[in-house]
């Protein structure tokens, strides 16, 4: 084996060895870093949001700095940490090293697309020292509030064409690099599911987010030139803009919670010792899911004045994609029977994911049914709703990705007892912060409000304490990982005895990953192992 | 309606809690049964075609049966009743306006209590949300698009009115109510707000006024900075105006006063955002002066 990739700066000095690198590993690194520091600025403005809602009445900010919080909060949070995250960092780290290959098919593209990443996250942060100031008008940016409002609202919509491209660009990257680089011998069912999940996610970034791209166009043109595509007043409709927006948007959640159920896919076998329960099912689950993932975007939009039968067909297919995503989970816990099973923190977390994404999942069939939708839309009920899919399901599912594949990127171990510590402080905190939320919803709070009538005030309370109850568990697990890259001990080059081609290499891999291109003989969860 | 909603989510929360129990108690039992200490050696089980057919097409039958409550109840929650009261409702940055049938508008939704009432809404700015928490209901407020929502209360009382589709700072306060009277005292309010000797002999309650029409949402009378200028000490104050594009100095008198609440883009307080709605169809004469006469005094 050659050095690993840490030493091969390929004549660069210090920073400048990362972010001109075209290595996969380098640059998954990168991206891993950039998108934790945004998951950072998201998580301070959300504790900002929750101090604030803590009591009726002005609390810490007024009402349009409250307004811009959430609206930063939501652009953050989805363009620059969910919907990059898992694919970007942890994707581009693994896939090559999966399925045998020495970097993705275009490094140079790949490259690309994190200074894409960077400069429309720069541009994002921006718009709150320009003129204008940051945007009020939610992530959604709905018009005609966002044509009228003389917030920063072009430069937000700049933001997020310019970090649409780049997702496309690491969608592209993606689709030719498992068509093409695929070791000799990996057929496509030979390859692990985080890679099955990848392709299928880099599929509906290409085909999506062209779509948000023309929408946020056609925005920026009616501000600065009064085109008039959305406004009533010039023969627009503000509902087009709606469609547009969630033929994008819908899909994109799922480019968010697909990698995040191939990491899940992956670890549930590992740690019970035995090949994963119905390779071919979760495959085809995340294949219809992407592409039912396409036409349920109107379920967003039952009370815009949308007709009567289109809301009765998009709550139809709505409900449909509940059907593979939960075969997924029926197959997740069916692969622990009759296995070996060891609870360490990756599983753990993977546990955590499990029942929050459920509650999630679950809770969304109460948003598909059109009768209930009607009662719940635009309430707490839709916050708590994707906050447990989000965050309880892409986001834990980040983490126990992190737990699971850190070691390997750095090739040192983190201390498990303070990550088990860290995972428990997080569910009890994510719950009392986010179950209230059901609870306001049901009896009828609105979201986006920054005050609110008394007998809204008791689940507020309880949601702003755990919110600091979370917080605290994000510090204990992120100060345990980083302390690894310092002091954790020698990690092995598998110690998990994972059984995919990533952990057969050392730790951390070498330059060119593997010395000669391995030769696939058998399945990816086979306990005797592919050998190099 | 409440009924048709909480009839569909019992239907849902039922099937959910049942799988949620089902997913959680298998995961921990199966982790338990099966660890590491006590079952040392695996057994490599690859998948079984019946279980994946059983957890596909019994998930599939309960999401259809879910999609069934939900529709069906949708259906007749959107099935206006014939013979119903109808309102027409204008919804602008940040409050709401309720017309009748012969033309008088008020800033509360008045009902007769026990009789369907259909709701024709429009916005005259962004987009809004009608929502009656204690119906279930809400249908957006679309400018430029007749929407419709309809409902029966189901007894007198007051049921708070929010707004749930994001408008801008005043979106929290955008807040009314539907007042739900018997039939005897609704048809008496009915016969008798139309009539302008009544309504001119009564002496219009100024903050009232204000704070139904939404002016507080926006100007404080403490001196304090919303979205537009203070009420307080704003009669004589000097301000710059801009007026069709021109800057122009005024100082505000009452002719100035009237004319913003009447024609409010004419001229724009400089630093200010052109916002504020038009009231010309919504204050009476008598009303407009006690406001102006209020704001005179309020220094």
């Amino acid at each position: 084996m050659g050095t690993d990739f840490y030493m091969n700066t390929e004549g660069r000095k210090g920073v400048l060895s990362w972010i001109l690198s075209t290595d996969h590993k380098r640059i998954g690194l990168l991206y891993l870093y950039a998108v934790l520091g945004f998951f950072l600025i998201g998580v301070i403005i959300g504790l900002l949001m929750r101090l604030e809602l803590m009591a009726p009445g002005r609390t810490i900010v007024n009402a349009r700095a409250y307004d811009s919080l959430f609206t930063l909060h939501g652009i953050i949070m989805i363009f620059f940490f969910i919907i990059p995250g898992v694919p970007s960092s942890l994707g581009n780290f693994f896939l090559p090293l999966q399925i045998g290959a020495r970097d993705v098919a275009f490094p140079r593209l790949n490259l690309l697309s994190w200074w894409l990443y960077v400069i429309a996250g720069l541009t994002a942060i921006s718009t709150i020292f320009l003129p204008g100031g940051p945007p009020d008008t939610g992530w959604t940016l709905y018009p005609p509030y966002s044509i009228k409002t003389p917030t920063n609202v072009s430069g937000t919509a700049l933001a997020a064409f310019i970090v649409g491209f780049s997702s496309i660009l690491t969608g592209l990257n993606f689709i030719t690099t498992i068509h093409r680089l695929r070791a000799p011998g990996m057929t496509w069912f030979r390859m692990p599911l985080f890679t099955w999940t990848l392709y299928s996610t880099a599929w509906v970034q290409v085909l999506a987010t062209p779509v948000l791209a023309i929408t946020l166009l056609l925005l920026i043109l009616e501000r600065a030139f009064g085109t008039g595509f959305f406004d009533p007043a010039k023969g627009g409709d503000p509902l087009m803009f709606e469609h547009l927006f969630w033929i994008y948007s819908h899909p994109a959640v799922y480019v968010m919670i697909l990698p995040a159920m191939g990491i899940i896919s992956e670890i549930v076998p590992t740690f019970s010792r035995k090949t994963v329960f119905g390779y071919k099912a979760i495959v085809f689950s995340g294949l219809s899911i992407a592409t039912l993932g396409y036409v349920v975007w109107g379920h967003h939009m039952f009370t815009s004045g949308m007709s009567d039968v289109s809301s009765m067909v998009f709550s139809f297919i709505t409900f449909a994609v509940a059907v593979p995503s939960g075969i997924k989970v029926f197959n997740w816990i069916a692969t622990m029977y009759k296995g070996s099973v060891e609870i360490k923190p990756p599983l753990l977390y993977a546990f955590a994911f499990i029942f929050l994404f459920s509650i999630g999942g679950l809770t969304g069939l109460v948003n598909s049914a059109v009768a209930t939708n009607v009662h719940i839309h635009g309430t707490f009920f839709i916050v708590a709703h994707f906050h447990y899919t989000m965050f309880g399901g892409a986001g834990f599912a980040f983490f126990t990705g992190l737990h699971y594949r850190l070691p390997k990127m750095t090739g040192r171990m983190y201390n498990f007892r303070a990550s088990t510590v860290a995972c428990i402080v997080l569910f009890i905190g994510f719950n009392i912060l986010y179950f209230p939320m059901f609870l306001l919803g049901w009896q009828g709070m609105p979201r986006r409000y920054y005050d609110y009538p008394p007998e809204f005030h008791g689940n507020n309370f309880i949601s702003t304490i755990g919110s600091w109850i979370l917080a605290a568990g994000l510090l204990i697990m992120f100060i345990n990982l980083a302390r690894s890259l310092f002091k954790g001990e020698k990690a092995g080059n598998n110690p998990w005895d994972g059984t995919t081609l990533e952990w057969q290499v050392s730790s951390p891999p070498p330059q060119e990953n593997f010395e000669k291109i391995p030769h696939i003989t058998r399945g990816p969860y086979s306990r005797e192992k592919n050998i190099l | 309606m409440t009924d048709k909603v909480n009839e569909a989510f019992l239907v849902i929360m039922v099937i959910c809690l049942a799988l949620l129990g089902l997913v959680t108690f298998f995961m921990i039992f199966l982790a338990v049964r099966y660890r590491r200490g006590k079952n040392p050696n695996p057994e490599d089980i690859s998948g079984s075609l019946p279980l994946e057919i059983t957890w596909t097409v019994v998930p599939a039958i309960l999401v259809f049966i879910m999609f069934w409550y939900g529709w069906v109840n949708f259906k007749a929650m959107r099935t206006v009743p014939e013979k119903a009261f109808n309102v027409n409702v204008t919804a602008r940055m940040w409050s709401w306006s309720f017309e009748y049938p012969d033309g008088f508008k008020t800033t509360t939704l008045m009902v007769p209590a026990g009789r369907p009432v259909n709701l024709d809404i429009i916005s005259e700015d962004v987009l809004h949300s009608l929502f009656i928490p204690a119906f279930k209901i809400k249908e957006d407020a679309v400018p430029g698009m007749h929407t419709r929502l309809w409902f029966t209360a189901p007894a007198p009382g007051e049921y708070t009115i929010f707004c749930s589709e994001y408008c801008g700072q005043g979106h929290s306060s955008m807040i009314s109510k539907v007042v739900a009277m018997t039939e005897k005292d609704f048809s008496t309010w009915y016969q008798t707000h139309g009539d302008k000797e009544a309504v001119g002999k009564a002496v219009p309650d100024v903050p009232k006024l204000l704070d139904e029409h939404g002016c507080l949402d926006c100007h404080t009378t403490d001196g304090s900075e919303l979205t537009g200028p203070s009420f307080k000490g704003i009669y004589g104050r000097k301000i710059v105006v801009i007026s069709r594009g021109k800057e122009r100095a005024l100082t505000v008198d009452d002719a100035y006063l009237l004319s913003s609440v009447l024609y409010p883009d004419k001229d724009i307080v400089k630093g200010y955002e052109d916002i504020m709605p038009s009231f010309k169809d919504e204050l009476s004469e008598k009303e407009l002066a006690a406001i102006i006469n209020y704001l005179k005094e309020l220094k």
